[in-house]
């Protein structure tokens, strides 16, 4: 009866150990928090209504930035603990973590960085720029798109579960190898948790990808042409048609691994004709782009980046095009290149190795392309441009060293070791999330309507930059010193500790920058009067640009004429015409997204404790949800012309309020004393209004 | 007034920045004392060419990416907005010229490093057998949970976490796994790595050029015991060798079916230890373990 009622869930998967009880009470605390902020502001309904039920993609943006930003913490920590162990773990001496948890730790660092914060600053930019550079009110499907984030969010609750419930994580790496992660080798509920979580937060990308694939080939403003696209929105398409390609794979995989643990089939076990080479091949054949799927929008936004800063248009619009596109489709093809030691024989590595190198040209052409750009430019300094010039140095060593894998000889000698883990973060930091970073500080005016504290997000810049040093390069050293990645102990005689106690502390210094971003955004809303920016700070050049900050739901008014690639550029150059405005459609926010992601949450986790009426229930849930919203016809409403009009009058008269001159305030930027001055005063003063 | 302290700040960074680079080289210099970088400093003949294409084609890559990033971050500094001796022109630059210029630098390289990366590629093929006078012994390796047994056909012995073997003879390890998820085999002072997996004989020819004891480990992750499963690269010389093989058949253990069986359970942090005499075929009896439904 027990059993039919909760599967295998009992008292034992309740949290009985320091690690997990320390995660689910921090957690728990942190929900109490925010719950009682809420409430004490009586700010439910708003919340519910202007935000989590939204179809805006801007706010849908946002919210993707929250939830990766608090993950990135999360990740950051787990990436401290991993250094730790392995700075203390030398000869006799065994550290602070047993290796279980040890590879629980860094198999959740993997999949939240690459799932929760790079995915997520990811389709963030995507959502909130795609719209406003195409000239769109909105998205094809604006209910996939929050169907698509409600998905993710299932799979951050998802992967934090353990906590709460189990006690274990998969201890097999990110992407769970066959046949480790298989039941024989792993037979908790750790594999499960991870699965569920990214089958979960993988359908939503697949549907988000389509979405924007349809919004980007469908819904650009008149005149702008494939060939007048922003690269941004360029980058972003690429990586989209990427993710619908190979994301369905992902799901098959995970499918069959499922089948697998819960049904007892035999796809990727070891015996029983079971294949987990063919594990390896499928889930790289989805992993290697995935690597892809998050770098070409990271292009996309430096070459943006380099454009407005430089204040020209880029050297060769047509070179960084077919570069993005040269880039995805290659990509597709050399996914062998993390196993050429699996033994497939001489001809199968030089193939993949040679299409693998060839990704490099393209590659290596962009980084000509902004080179001539920036010749004879105008280069204007700001915190973009300084995140710009961290990743060409970082991103350019990662692409040497890429290529040196890429060689299927080298790569035998290379291969798992740490120079590979110091490779990909090369990658995957210097590139996508710096990246990402400077795509928030540069679209920040737009989104808020303030520009970011110029001064703390300098300190943050070098922090960053000189803790990724301080961490990777003793990485690199290890892996020629022959050192494997994941290793939770090692002999003294290696010599090995002191570098992984520079790496330490490098993290260390990275969980720093982290903190310093968080005291910049917080410095800039003290300062919001001063800091407060018109819609085109920086003098830019493509359509996100034309809106005044904040833009409205509908983000154009008048939907505008595109001539050129610079379509902004082009418009600013001509004299303003005058507007008519007219009735706007718009879509109604709706909450079937979390009914139904809240049902495959419990599906999986019905799956994960093996509680079949539970997963039975939950799936007809997620019909019933899809069905009734299939027949409700009230999903959009019209705007009328008035009120448009009403809504622009006002915001043009907030907006003419404030300065436009960015320069004027340069130097008002608080520093950290001053920051500390400020919140110490604010606290001293609450501590005494309550007295 | 302004405009001076302003191109100050930026050369004072620059210099910081230079200050940072020279200071971590230094301290990695500084731990780097009296530590042995083993894949700098191969001790076998694979290695020692594996070496030689990742240096030669990091000097080739370097040819490149030092002039574009010089050129990048003095560009940077160069065509600052605030620079009043730069020419600034933010007209038009593109031209087909250009869009040839920019493809044919990397596809240059491109030709010159797939060029080498063909040729170590075929060369180093770890099936191909390695070319000398001498003969190849052949070692048979077996991954364990979590440990490696290797078998010695020709010599009718066995070691557990030792892999013993004359210096500059050709050896060719064939590779396969028991009861353990998939593994990696690597020495790195003499080449590596190739996977070990249950149902699949793969091979890895090496050969040490110096004698000593080298550091073999399990490079793929695979469960609890992971970082424990390592075991010794012992190049010896020929005599050696000989005198290592009586040693085992005089003072071994019996390595028979029963007991491997009792040796396949999962242990951890196993003593080295020789078997005088082994179940006949074990490695091939290992590998039909896992075939004979598949049927193929
Ligand atoms: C010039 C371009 C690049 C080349 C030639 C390249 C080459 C490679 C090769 C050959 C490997 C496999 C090494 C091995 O497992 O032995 C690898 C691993 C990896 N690369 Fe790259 N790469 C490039 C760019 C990138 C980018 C842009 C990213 C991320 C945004 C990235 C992320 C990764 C990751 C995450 C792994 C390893 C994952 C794992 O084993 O857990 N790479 N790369
Ligand atoms: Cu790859």
């Amino acid at each position: 009866m027990k059993e039919l009622l909760l599967g295998k869930l009992d008292k034992n998967a309740l949290p009985h150990e320091w690690f997990t009880i320390g995660g689910s009470v921090t957690f728990i605390l942190m929900f109490l928090a925010v719950v009682a902020f809420i409430t004490y502001k009586k700010r439910w309904r708003w919340l519910w209504d202007e935000w989590l039920t939204s179809v805006d993609p801007k706010k849908i943006g946002i919210m993707y930035f929250i939830v990766g930003g608090f993950m990135l913490l999360r990740g950051a920590l787990d990436a401290v603990m991993i250094w730790l162990q392995q700075s203390l773990s030398a000869g006799s001496s065994h550290g602070y973590l047993s290796a279980d948890h040890f590879q629980q730790i860094f198999t959740a660092h993997g999949n939240i960085m690459v799932f929760f914060v790079a995915m997520a600053f990811i389709f963030g930019l995507i959502n909130y720029i795609v719209p406003l550079q195409i000239g769109a009110r909105d998205l094809a499907s604006p209910f996939l798109n929050t169907l698509g984030f409600w998905l993710f969010v299932a799979g951050v609750v998802m992967v934090n579960m353990f906590f709460f419930l189990g006690g274990e994580y998969a201890a097999t790496g990110w992407l769970a190898v066959a046949p480790l992660s298989g039941t024989q080798f792993s037979p908790g509920v750790g594999v499960d948790y991870w699965l569920w979580s990214l089958q979960i937060s993988g359908i939503g990308t697949t549907l988000g990808a389509i979405n924007f694939i349809v919004t980007i080939l469908k819904m650009r403003a008149p005149g702008m042409s494939l060939k007048k696209m922003p690269l941004f929105t360029w980058g972003s398409l690429c990586s989209m048609v990427m993710a619908v390609t190979v994301f369905p794979l992902l799901t098959a995989t995970l499918f069959l691994l499922f089948l697998d643990r819960h049904f007892g089939s035999h796809f990727f076990t070891t015996d029983l004709g079971g294949n987990a080479m063919m594990y390896t091949n499928l889930v790289w054949m989805w992993g290697h782009p995935e690597v892809y799927i998050l770098m070409l929008p990271a292009f996309g936004v430096y070459s943006e980046i380099v454009s407005t800063f430089t204040r020209k248009k880029i050297a060769s619009y047509a070179s960084n095009v077919i570069g993005m596109i040269g880039v995805s489709a290659f990509a597709l093809l050399v996914w062998l290149h993390h196993f050429f030691t699996m033994g497939s024989g001489a001809d199968i590595n030089a193939f993949f190795g040679l299409m693998t190198m060839v990704i490099a040209v393209p590659t290596t052409m962009l980084f000509i392309n902004w080179l001539v750009t920036m010749y004879r430019s105008k280069i204007l300094f700001k915190t973009p441009m300084l995140w710009f010039l961290g990743f060409v140095g970082t991103f350019s060593f990662g692409g040497m060293t890429g290529v040196i894998l890429a060689m299927p000889p080298a790569d035998f000698q290379l291969h798992n070791s740490l120079f590979l883990v110091a490779h990909f973060h090369t990658m995957t930091i210097g590139g996508v999330l710096f990246g990402a970073l400077a795509g928030i500080s540069y679209w920040f005016p737009k989104m808020t309507g303030l520009r970011l504290n110029e001064r703390i997000g300098r300190y943050a810049y070098w922090c960053w930059v000189s803790g990724f040093a301080l961490a990777f390069v003793p990485l690199y050293i290890l892996g020629l010193m022959g050192a494997t990645r994941r290793l939770d102990h090692y002999e003294s005689s290696t010599g090995w500790q002191p570098f992984f106690i520079v790496a330490l502390l490098g993290g260390i210094l990275i969980m720093v920058a982290i903190v310093l971003q968080v005291v910049q955004v917080i410095a800039t809303i003290i300062q919001r009067k001063q800091l407060a920016v018109s819609g085109d700070p920086w003098n830019g050049r493509t359509l996100e640009w034309s809106t005044a900050p904040v833009p409205p739901a509908y983000n154009f008014a008048v939907i505008p004429e595109v001539t050129g690639s610079d379509a902004y550029w082009d418009i600013k150059q001509q004299a303003s015409k005058k507007v008519v405005y007219e009735d706007i459609l718009m879509p109604r926010n709706t909450a079937s997204g979390i009914y139904i992601s809240a049902f495959a949450f419990l599906t999986g986790f019905a799956f994960v404790w093996h509680i079949n009426w539970l997963a039975i229930v939950s799936i007809i849930g997620i019909i019933a949800v899809i069905v009734s919203r299939n027949f409700d016809e009230n999903t959009e409403y019209v705007l009328s012309a008035k009120e448009v009009e009403k809504i622009e009058t006002e915001r043009n008269k907030e907006f003419a309020s404030k300065q436009h001159d960015i320069k004027k305030y340069e130097d008002a930027d608080m520093g950290l004393i001053e920051f500390i001055r400020v919140v110490l005063n604010w606290a001293l003063k609450t501590v005494r209004l309550k007295k | 007034m302004a405009r001076k302290h302003k191109s100050n700040k930026s050369s004072n960074t620059i210099g910081l920045v230079f200050l940072g680079i020279l200071g971590l080289a230094l301290l990695i210099a500084l731990l780097l004392q009296g530590n042995n970088v083993a894949l700098l400093n191969p001790k076998g003949q694979i290695a020692s060419n594996q070496y030689n294409l990742l240096r030669n084609s990091t000097l080739i890559m370097l040819i490149l990416a030092i002039p574009v990033l010089s050129t990048m971050f003095y560009f940077a500094w160069r065509y600052r907005e605030d620079n009043p001796k730069a020419v600034h022109d933010t007209g038009k630059t593109h031209s087909k010229k250009l869009f040839v210029f920019l493809w044919t630098i990397p596809f240059i390289f491109l030709v010159i490093l797939g060029n080498g990366m063909l040729r170590a590629n075929y060369d180093l093929d770890p099936k191909k057998p390695i070319d000398s006078t001498k003969q190849t012994i052949t070692i048979q390796v077996v991954a364990l949970q979590w440990k490696w047994l290797f078998i010695y056909p020709e010599q009718g012995i066995a070691s557990l976490n030792l892999a013993e073997f004359p210096v500059d003879t050709p050896i060719k390890f064939e590779l396969t796994a028991d009861e353990a998820p998939m593994n990696s085999f690597w020495i790195p002072n003499l080449g590596g790595q190739i996977y070990a997996m249950t149902g699949h004989s793969t091979t890895l020819n090496l050969m040490a050029n110096s004698l000593g004891d080298f550091p073999g480990s399990a490079a793929e992750i695979n469960g609890e015991g992971f970082s424990r499963m390592n075991f010794t690269a012992r190049s010896v010389t020929d005599s050696q060798f000989s005198q290592w093989v009586n040693e085992a058949k005089a003072n071994g253990q019996v390595l028979n079916w029963d007991a491997y069986e009792e040796l396949i359970k999962p242990s951890e942090n196993n003593e080295t230890s020789l078997y005088s005499s082994v179940e006949a075929n074990l490695y091939a009896k290992v590998l039909i373990k896992y075939m004979n439904v598949e049927g193929h």
